[in-house]
């Protein structure tokens, strides 16, 4: 009995450490979405944990001094006397704290700690980041600006241009070359399959200059079809590597009897191969998916920052270089870009975890 | 579905010219037909919607059409020649690309790294006695190494710790999506995230969190990516391990999982403590897993390029070689120095990829 109490509370131990952790683990990104949602002069003069009721200095009453009242003299308040620096860092008088409102008009806030939370929520921040138009925002101090909108909803669906072709077209040829390491004969099949084990964990840096000077030379700079195939290229070892262990699974009675039955090649590989491997193939398509979306690098040397190509990475890193303090489209902007691997996340769990269990070695 | 026993059978030549023709006409017609189909991509006025739908309708059912044909191109020739030939049209395409993209590249990339800033001079190894000499790239190498330590370290340490709290705890699946789903969100969106952790303002009110904390405790605020060097790298370092520990967590889970009961208990029974029998049984056990694990996020690190990037742009100290590489290639034009970094990264795989030609040969291999 003893030792099972022990065991009880040994399991309450490991339930509370792991809710901190878990908990430590969610607030960056919960902290981002609510910011995204906050009106911009709130992000930059609150916290997003100002969200949740906590206590603060709010103002119960104002006073009016005399106009004429000398601020280099002490200053009388309610028979007390402050000078000037104390009200504008605030005094403190049973529980009661004196501010300046309006100096030169001569008001004084009387504050008292309260129970309070600001629950301003906006939809404007993903509005400004999704247009390409200008928007007026209001400041902090109570200004307005006209800021140009990020043009974030254009970066989206090139991102969607970019991801999907680079995700079918090496899939498809790498399931291809995976069918015939597999299962068919030829000359050299050893030496070339053993390069590409060795080129899974090759960093793609060591291939960019030489592309990046082909590419400026027959003008696939900059477009759609040369970043297809720069992340096919660089997406193939691992796939074929991933879709060969998965072909070879397969057992080999029903290649035997698919080929007494006369079916080529081709018929064995659509109607067999493809539909036994539904599984590994929608893994690895999940992992090279978010593996392009995600991709910043390539993304920046072969395909630039015009915004009528421009990928949503290439576009919050920009932002984040230019406009590095507008939270309020950072945030949005960032969240925006999370949409799509979030939701492939939270609906294809399974597949996504053993996707990325197998590609985790890519270059 | 298949052409070929729709033809009647020709004569001998009559076949040979067959073959001849299809075997030229095919090639150059995907050649041709594709190549259009690029040039109106390449300069294509529509929206990036319909791009995006067409580009995915060409991809899918153009690359298919390729095989298709040359499939059936190659299913005319008589049995001994297509069993030969066959083989090459289903590699064919991924050979010629990862040749021309990857393994010619990185040929090409080792042979300018031989040469100076502009590929026009011989230099011999001098490029690579300045990746050790120089000060900046020098600052890039020991900062590599302070990623690969720290970050791996702390990946596969926490990784281990979360794995065993989860799998004795009442909430294994919520935890194990918790810590995980960092994972899927692309570097420079948790660049952004913790870029606005970090942040810091000259005022009294701290909007990022990291400074109020430090304020609450009665701390003094800091500007952490740029005043506190070199430790604003452990900063960058912590935003790996936020992404990264919940690859190591499930692949450990797993691994915790199939350590048999029969031996925890027996060990238990003996008096075995926790902490003794995760040191003598389990670590043993799954040390398999954890060598695999270490050595994937270690060529991860070596790599690491996204996070300094957005979050300094490798300034204030935090330079890596992968940011070194792009300013060296982008902004001084310097080739050389350029490919030199790439091959030393290549160069610090090297043993990964012979682990994995290893583990590859002893699973069977073919």
């Amino acid at each position: 009995m003893r030792r099972r109490n022990g065991l009880r509370r040994g399991k309450g131990i490991v339930n509370v450490v792991l809710a901190v952790i878990c908990f430590i683990w969610l607030i960056p990104t919960f902290g981002l979405l609510i910011s995204s949602f906050r009106p911009a002069a709130d992000i930059l003069s609150t916290g997003w944990w100002t969200i949740f009721p906590h206590k603060d200095w709010k103002t119960v009453e104002r006073i009016e001094l005399s106009r004429d009242t000398d601020l280099r003299q002490p200053i009388e308040v309610r028979g007390k006397t402050y000078s000037d620096d104390e009200l504008r860092a605030g005094a403190e008088v049973e529980g009661q704290r004196l501010i300046w409102e309006n100096r030169r008009a001569r008001i004084v806030n009387v504050q008292e700690q309260k129970w309070t939370s600001t629950l301003r929520f906006t939809l404007q921040n993903y509005e400004t980041v999704l247009g390409g138009k200008q928007y007026k925002i209001t400041l902090p101090d109570g200004g307005t600006k006209t800021e140009q909108g990020s043009g974030m909803g254009r970066s989206f669906w090139n991102t969607v241009a970019v991801a999907v072709p680079s995700t079918i077209i090496p899939v498809f040829i790498a399931s291809f070359a995976a069918y015939a390491f597999a299962w068919l004969k030829f000359p050299g099949r050893k030496i070339i399959f053993v390069v590409i084990v060795a080129l899974l964990v090759v960093p793609l840096q060591v291939a960019l200059i030489p592309i990046l000077r082909d590419y400026t030379g027959i003008g696939l700079n900059g477009t759609y079809f040369g970043i297809w195939l720069a992340h096919t290229a660089f997406g193939l070892p691992l796939i074929t590597y991933f879709m060969y262990n998965a072909v070879r699974q397969i057992p080999r009675d029903l290649f035997e009897s698919a080929y007494m039955d006369g079916a080529t090649n081709f018929t064995t590989f659509s109607r067999l191969v493809l539909p036994l491997t539904v599984p590994s193939l929608a893994s690895i398509c999940i992992f090279q998916f978010l593996w392009v979306w995600n991709d910043y690098l390539v993304a920046l040397i072969f395909l630039g920052s015009l915004p009528d190509v421009q990928v949503l990475s290439m576009n919050i890193a920009g932002l984040a270089g230019s406009r590095g303090n507008d939270w309020h489209l950072l945030t949005a902007a960032a969240f925006v870009s999370m949409l799509m691997p979030l939701a492939v996340f939270f609906t294809l769990q399974r597949y996504f975890v053993r996707g990325l269990m197998g590609g985790s070695v890519k270059g | 579905m298949e052409p070929a026993t729709a033809t009647a059978k020709p004569p001998k030549t009559g076949r040979f010219l067959w073959l001849l023709l299809i075997s030229i006409i095919v090639p150059v017609f995907n050649v041709g037909v594709h190549g259009l189909i690029f040039w109106f991509f390449r300069d294509s006025p529509l929206h990036p919607v319909v791009n995006a739908l067409l580009a995915v309708i060409w991809g899918a059912a153009g690359v298919y059409s390729i095989y298709w044909s040359l499939n059936w191109v190659v299913e005319q020739y008589p049995d001994a020649w297509k069993r030969r030939l066959l083989p090459f049209v289903y590699v064919g395409p991924a050979v010629l690309l990862l040749g021309w993209l990857l393994v010619l590249p990185t040929v090409r990339t080792l042979y300018l790294s031989f040469f100076d800033a502009t590929s026009s001079r011989f230099v011999g190894l001098a490029n690579f006695g300045a990746v050790f000499t120089d000060r900046l790239l020098a600052t890039a190498l020991r900062n590599n190494l302070l990623w690969v330590f720290f970050g791996t370290i702390l990946c596969v340490s926490l990784g281990l710790l979360i794995a065993i709290l989860a799998d004795r705890s009442s909430f294994e699946r919520l935890a194990k999506t918790i810590i995980f789903m960092p994972m899927a969100i692309s570097f420079v969106a948790a660049g952004v995230i913790w870029k606005f952790i970090y942040y810091y303002t000259p005022e009294e009110q701290q909007i990022g969190l990291l400074n109020a904390i430090v304020k609450a405790f009665g701390g003094e605020p800091q500007a952490w990516l740029t005043m506190v060097q070199p430790w604003n790298n452990l900063f960058l370092i912590v935003i790996l391990v936020w992404m990264q520990t919940g690859f190591a967590m499930v692949i450990f889970s797993a691994a915790i999982k199939s350590v048999p009961d029969d031996i925890l208990e027996a060990a238990r029974v003996d008096g075995a403590g926790e902490i003794r029998i995760f040191f003598q049984i389990m670590i043993p056990y799954i040390s398999g897993t954890l060598l695999s694990v270490t050595t994937t996020i270690i060529v991860f690190t070596l790599k690491i390029f996204d996070v300094v990037m957005v979050m300094t742009g490798g300034q204030y100290g935090t330079e890596v070689v992968a940011t070194q590489f792009y300013r060296q290639l982008f902004m001084y034009q310097n080739t050389g120095y350029g490919s030199t970094l790439a091959i030393v990264l290549l160069i610090a795989v090297m043993p990964v990829i012979w682990i994995n030609l290893r583990q590859f040969r002893r699973e069977g291999g073919f």
